[in-house]
């Protein structure tokens, strides 16, 4: 019940500029999912006879140097990165939640541990360390999805441990310790449903970011593999015919920048309702900078 | 700091560890040497591989102190004077992309400030929104398509004269522009309900005066803060931007090396990246403590 409570206190009553986006992301999202029924032509489907035409009644965007259908390509790779960036953040929250309520709630050893060997991913800037992983294992969606995993766990470990040091404080907290509440009851029951709604916002601006990763290290060849559908890989196979056919790299561009800036305007929406919008990245990064936090103390002494 | 650089750099050292296939098997097949057992043996030995791990460890770290990184797979040459000799071209690139941010983004973001919810803080809304969401690889081929194909003002490729760097640069600064303009303008308008601004406007100062000398230098500290942590992210960027223009830099050969499995030099650099997100992170820090004399003060007693 609490957890429904929260989410409801974060949706909260709506407005059009929250319906707006909402409904918009929702298509994109269901034309993602319906990809197989409402794309005209198979996606993987090469005719060179047809190749580079302009739009036309059977391929409504045109086609690309393959002859395929950049429509459904289009549609297929929603499927594609909606997914992977989903799977991805999934696993992100699941290692974080587990690490950072670690962390933050037992403290001490424990805590300095995990919070060093975040230091020290997070002095490698995130997209060079995902590259230099998937240079270790090869090129491939696998690999890749499990290079940005452990990159991007690191800041949710830290933006989770934050927040779990903050409730641990609370007087009903402390209250329910008093009780004799075991320490997991504590945390799966009283602290984790009470990040959530944060937690929530920070995830919708993430999914977005995550999505700009994914199209990066595809465009580089790194990611999701050419015949695949995926928005950045397709961008890459189009750069050669930028100046007889820029259709093929501006369309996924156009819908990788609607993706993401309808979840950065959710994202921002529902942050400012709850006052509180700092994108996760900048809060982890800032957290100890700015409010000067215990981690920064301790730095400031060494 | 000493701390996180020696944390990034074992994280560097655990990197070549990590790999499935032998090391010493990754130099033979670059060198195009058939792997038997005596050319493995060597090849262990030469690179070390045959000692404890912790022995390695120690020992690669003693040849970082002397600025050894190694050699690298694929061309055979140091590590260090590979990087070092690409090292001007992307140090070129992310300090006039920061130049081209700062310029925009400061008088962008007092315009939003002071103009709140006017047509100014509008446009920087709008812009921050695109900053914050195109994918900057895909911005890249869009001033690629406008600006070189279509009205040929901009050379296509290369890093030659200070007008290849204009493309990349901006590329590379939207995001950034983004960012800073909202952080300024977040921080002008806390700082402008402060008591000491009405005191200023009561002194009968002019407002140039005031927003120039005396809000600003409080206003502009989270830009600080964020241009020193996205120091690191902006050299990151530039892997992408200079593998689009082929400028000849640090990130385009970094990512080559990726593409050849060549190690040393993916080790390198991974731990340059390290050390400038560390260097951008102190410096802010002492640009902080310039601004503001009460961190000077609370550093001093604490340090």
């Amino acid at each position: 019940m609490g957890v429904i409570r929260n989410m409801q206190l974060i949706v909260g009553r709506q407005r059009a500029t929250t319906v707006i986006p909402v409904a918009l992301l929702l298509i994109i999202v269901l034309a993602g999912i319906f990809a197989p029924l409402l794309a005209p032509n198979d996606p993987n489907f090469v005719d060179l006879s047809h190749k580079l035409q302009g739009p036309s009644a059977q391929f409504p965007l045109g086609t690309d140097q393959l002859g395929r259908c950049l429509l459904s390509r289009l549609l297929y790779g929603t499927q594609v990165s909606l997914s992977l960036a989903l799977l991805i953040v999934t696993a992100c929250v699941s290692i974080g939640l587990v690490l950072g309520s670690l962390a933050g709630y037992t403290g001490g050893k424990v805590d300095g541990i995990i919070m060093r060997i975040c230091d020290a991913i997070l002095a490698i800037p995130s997209l060079i360390l995902a590259i230099s992983l998937i240079a270790i294992w090869g090129a491939g969606w696998k690999q890749m999805a499990i290079a940005l995993i452990i990159v991007q766990s690191v800041y949710y470990t830290r933006f989770i441990r934050g927040m779990v040091v903050n409730l641990r404080q609370q007087t009903y907290v402390v209250a329910a310790r008093i009780m004799g509440t075991s320490p997991v009851r504590m945390v799966t029951r009283h602290i984790i449903p009470n990040l959530l709604p944060s937690l929530f916002i920070v995830v919708t601006l993430e999914i977005g970011w995550v999505i700009m990763d994914i199209s990066a290290l595809s465009f580089l060849g790194l990611g999701v593999q050419s015949p695949t559908p995926e928005w950045g890989a397709m961008i890459n196979e189009g750069k050669t015919f930028i100046r007889s056919h820029p259709r093929l790299i501006i369309a996924p561009g156009v819908i990788i920048l609607c993706v993401v800036a309808l979840l950065n305007i959710i994202g921002e929406t529902l942050g400012d309702k709850n006052g509180k919008a700092i994108p996760m990245r900048k809060a982890a990064k800032h957290s100890n900078k700015l409010k000067g936090g215990q981690h920064e103390r301790e730095e400031n002494h060494s | 700091m000493v701390p996180v650089l020696l944390g990034a750099s074992f994280v560097c050292f655990l990197l070549l560890r990590l790999t499935p296939v032998d090391p010493a098997k990754a130099y033979l097949s670059v060198s195009n040497i058939i792997p038997t057992e005596e050319t493995l043996r060597v090849v262990r030995e030469q690179l070390g591989l045959d000692r404890p791990f912790w022995s390695q460890y120690v020992h690669w770290l003693w040849q970082l102190c002397q600025l050894d990184f190694g050699v690298s797979f694929f061309t055979k040459l140091p590590v260090a004077s590979e990087l070092a000799a690409r090292l001007p071209v992307t140090a070129m690139l992310a300090f006039s992309s920061l130049a081209i941010a700062l310029i925009v983004s400061i008088p962008l973001g007092i315009a939003a400030a002071l103009r709140k919810n006017r047509a100014m803080d509008h446009i920087s809304r709008v812009l921050a929104f695109l900053g914050a969401s195109v994918p900057q690889f895909w911005l890249a081929y869009l001033l690629i398509y406008f600006m070189a194909v279509k009205m040929d003002w901009f050379p296509l490729q290369g890093a030659d004269t200070w007008i290849h760097y204009v493309l990349p640069s901006i590329t590379l600064a939207f995001a950034l522009i983004a960012t800073y303009s909202r952080l300024l303008r977040r921080g002008l308008l806390e700082c402008l309900e402060q008591p000491f601004v009405l005191y200023a406007n009561a002194r009968g100062l002019r407002s140039f005066t005031v927003i120039g000398r005396h809000v600003l230098r409080h206003a502009i500290r989270p830009v600080v803060t964020a241009a020193g942590m996205n120091l690191g992210k902006l050299f990151a960027g530039t892997v992408i931007v200079e593998q689009i223009f082929a400028m000849p830099g640090m990130g385009g050969f970094f990512l080559e090396a990726v593409f050849h499995r060549d190690y040393p030099v993916i080790q390198g650099y991974v731990l340059i990246m390290a050390f400038v997100f560390i260097l951008g992170s102190l410096t802010a820090d002492m640009i902080q403590a310039y601004l503001d004399p009460r961190l000077r003060q609370s550093m001093g007693k604490e340090g």
